[in-house]
């Protein structure tokens, strides 16, 4: 190195990105990358296992709901619905839940090493998302196998697939970067996870639903991108978001939601980032 | 000489909870609690550089700040006030094998340990290779690090971070807290990569390792700088402190119970029985220890002593006189400047394994507390004997058959 080389460089202290974004990305695709070969080739049925768990769940609520409640047979193709919003929302609700304690299982990484704090999380989302790339190919094998004709609109689904990404995320840094100081976190977001299973549109289609529900249902934000989800994928015919909400303006809330949690991730992340390795 | 690290007035304070709120509830139900913190002023107005191709030592108490200030360098934490910079790559050390994955292979936990450091990741899969050389795993590259043995994971770990070869070091103590063998080995590494051009920051309170292998270091007291300088000096600053009175205060303490005995070693070795310098010892052989200090300062009524310390650290024995002079007769002081040579002869029981050597300046009288230590190079007695025990002791036995 020569004497010019030498440049000082100021020490900005730890962030969420902290080491720069090519260093963050490369960690990040490591982790994700080696959490998935383990879960994956750690055991002999590896895939199968994480397979087995939503379509177990599929097989339960399939039952439940078209032979004792009876909402299924009024749906139109309800049992392909099913399996895919199940495996939609188990990507949220699994990345999310996993998050919560991720950057708190990592201590001595983030205690001991100059580690982007944001990678943490990300990681554990990234891993679902592998996994939930997997499942998909199950569930449009399904879709197709069920009958459904492929449409254009098919073509569409990687956006709400990008929403639902933006929205995990934003959660995931939500909680993992709070559960290092308030550790009820881990509890809440299980109760809340468990909650919104139930208030998105996930084991029934939007237009059973009551109207005085309807209008709780529709601030969550999750609602619109699976009613969106299934109109393109589905049922062509289904009530898309608006039509399901009455007008674009009803949706508003549950717009202005999303973009809160979104704005709301990324201010808090960035004022815990560097507090942290203290706090744990 | 370049600056590589530069800080100017850092400051860092931690904010301790009396009453940790550690939940939702406790914050809602409680919103008054929030004022109860004690600050706990890890770093007052820290300033100091530390040039290109140095050995820096950071020495202080339990509790000085020293490790706060290292995790400030490394962006572990954030300082409250004041700037650092500092020039190249800088990896931490703050403990050895920090983001081991036991489930992964060697291969994998290389390269992401690698990154972590802040190699890229093609150049994290290049230096693989010479990891698993340095290391002597390559046979073990596809192992999972769970059934590695200790042994073989310090290895690893140590190889990461020796060819992570970052610009600036950042060390800590807890390095150097294996057994003497491997700690010898950090130390080696550490010089050689000096040597290049590398820059060492290492936080300890071994003096040994601040008197024998720092080029300047520094002391630091409830978080403000006392010293900055000579390595000697610094060592000898921070004995003061530690044998001073019970608050602390230099300059109180009475005589006995400050080290002022300061020499150094200029030059030590081993030899066999006709005189012949040796590094290693055959079993049963007798050797000749020998050790040349040269007093700093004046020493008044001193004793010098060699101790020999098995690959764990501990003591096995010790030699121990009084100087005396060319013609035999007993000094009672030892000019500044002026030298010593220690000679010591033992008949050598000592089990084949590796040894190291320390050689003590005491003061006679009641502060026999007051002492240097300097650790000097090691030596391997091998042989094929193995025995029970650590030493093996001339002696008779016999088994005889009752009547």
């Amino acid at each position: 190195m020569t004497e010019q080389a030498l440049e000082l460089r100021e020490v900005r202290g730890p962030s969420a990105l902290g080491g720069g974004s090519k260093r963050s990305l490369e960690l990040l695709y490591l982790i994700a990358v080696t959490e998935f070969k383990q879960t994956y080739f750690g055991t002999v049925l590896g895939y199968l296992w994480s397979l087995a768990r939503p379509l177990l769940l599929f097989g339960v609520l399939l039952a439940v709901f078209t032979q004792v409640f009876r909402i299924g047979s009024q749906v139109p193709n309800y049992a392909v619905l099913l399996l895919f919003n199940i495996v939609l929302f188990g990507f949220f609700q699994e990345a999310t839940l996993q998050a919560v304690k991720s950057i708190a299982t990592q201590e001595s990484i983030v205690r001991k090493t100059q580690f982007p704090r944001l990678v943490i999380p990300l990681a554990v989302v990234l891993t679902a998302l592998f996994n939930l790339g997997l499942n998909l190919v199950v569930v449009f094998v399904f879709i197709l196998a069920w009958g459904i004709e492929p449409t254009w609109t098919w073509l569409l689904f990687p956006v709400v697939l990008l929403m639902i990404l933006v929205l995990t995320v934003a959660v995931s840094m939500i909680v993992s970067s709070l559960y290092p100081r308030f550790r009820d976190i881990s509890i809440i977001w299980t109760v809340l996870a468990t909650v919104l299973f139930y208030g998105t549109p996930v084991l029934y289609p939007i237009e059973v639903v009551p109207e005085t529900l309807k209008d709780v249902l529709l601030i969550n934000p999750l609602t619109p991108l699976f009613e969106l989800a299934r109109m393109w994928v589905i049922d062509p015919t289904a009530p898309g978001p608006a039509e399901a909400a009455g007008s674009y303006a009803l949706l508003l809330p549950a717009t202005a939601i999303y973009l809160g949690v979104c704005a709301l991730a990324v201010w808090i992340f960035n004022r815990e980032a560097p507090l942290i390795a203290e706090q744990l | 000489m370049a600056v590589v690290i530069e800080a100017r007035g850092v400051e860092k304070t931690f904010r301790i909870p009396h009453h940790r709120v550690d939940s939702l509830k406790e914050r809602a139900t409680h919103p008054l609690r929030r004022a109860e913190y004690r600050e706990l002023r890890a770093l007052r107005d820290l300033s100091f550089d530390v040039h290109k191709g140095e050995f820096f030592g950071v020495v202080g108490r339990n509790g000085s700040g020293k490790s706060s200030l290292l995790k400030i360098m490394a962006s572990i934490y954030a300082a409250d006030a004041g700037r650092i910079r500092m020039a190249g790559r800088v990896a931490p050390f703050i403990e050895l094998g920090v983001g081991f994955n036991p489930e992964l292979t060697a291969r994998e936990n290389v390269v992401l340990n690698g990154v972590m450091m802040g190699l890229s990741r093609r150049e994290a899969a290049r230096r693989l290779d010479a990891v698993l050389e340095f290391a002597e795993l390559e046979e073990f590259v596809e192992l999972k690090l769970k059934n590695y043995s200790s042994g073989m994971m310090v290895r690893l770990a140590f190889a990461v971070m020796v060819q992570a070869d970052a610009d600036v070091m950042l060390i800590d103590e807890v390095l150097a807290v294996g057994d003497a063998a491997f700690s010898q080995k950090c130390m080696d590494v550490f010089h050689e990569k000096r040597s290049v051009g590398r820059t060492i920051v290492l936080v300890t309170h071994d003096m040994a390792t601040v008197q024998g292998m720092c080029d300047r270091a520094m002391l630091i007291h409830d978080g403000e700088l006392q010293y900055i300088g000579d390595a000697e000096e610094t060592a000898l600053r921070y004995y003061r402190l530690n044998f001073g009175t019970a608050d602390g205060r230099d300059g109180e303490a009475g005589p006995a119970a400050v080290p002022d005995v300061h020499a150094r070693v200029v030059d030590s070795w081993l030899e066999d029985e006709s005189g012949r310098r040796i590094e290693n010892v055959e079993q049963g052989t007798p050797i000749g220890l020998n050790v040349v200090v040269e007093a700093r300062e004046e020493l008044a009524k001193p004793i010098f002593a060699l101790h020999v310390l098995n690959q764990n650290g501990s003591a096995i024995f010790g030699l121990e006189t009084t100087p005396r002079g060319p013609d035999g007769e007993a000094l009672d002081r030892i000019a500044a400047g002026g030298r010593v040579r220690i000679a010591g002869r033992i008949d050598n029981p000592l089990l084949p394994g590796r040894y190291l050597l320390q050689c003590f300046v005491y003061r006679e009288g009641a502060a026999r507390g007051a002492l240097q230590a300097i650790n000097l190079p090691g030596f391997v007695v091998f042989g094929t004997r193995t025995g029970p025990g650590i030493v093996s002791v001339r002696g008779d036995v016999e088994a005889v058959a009752e009547p």
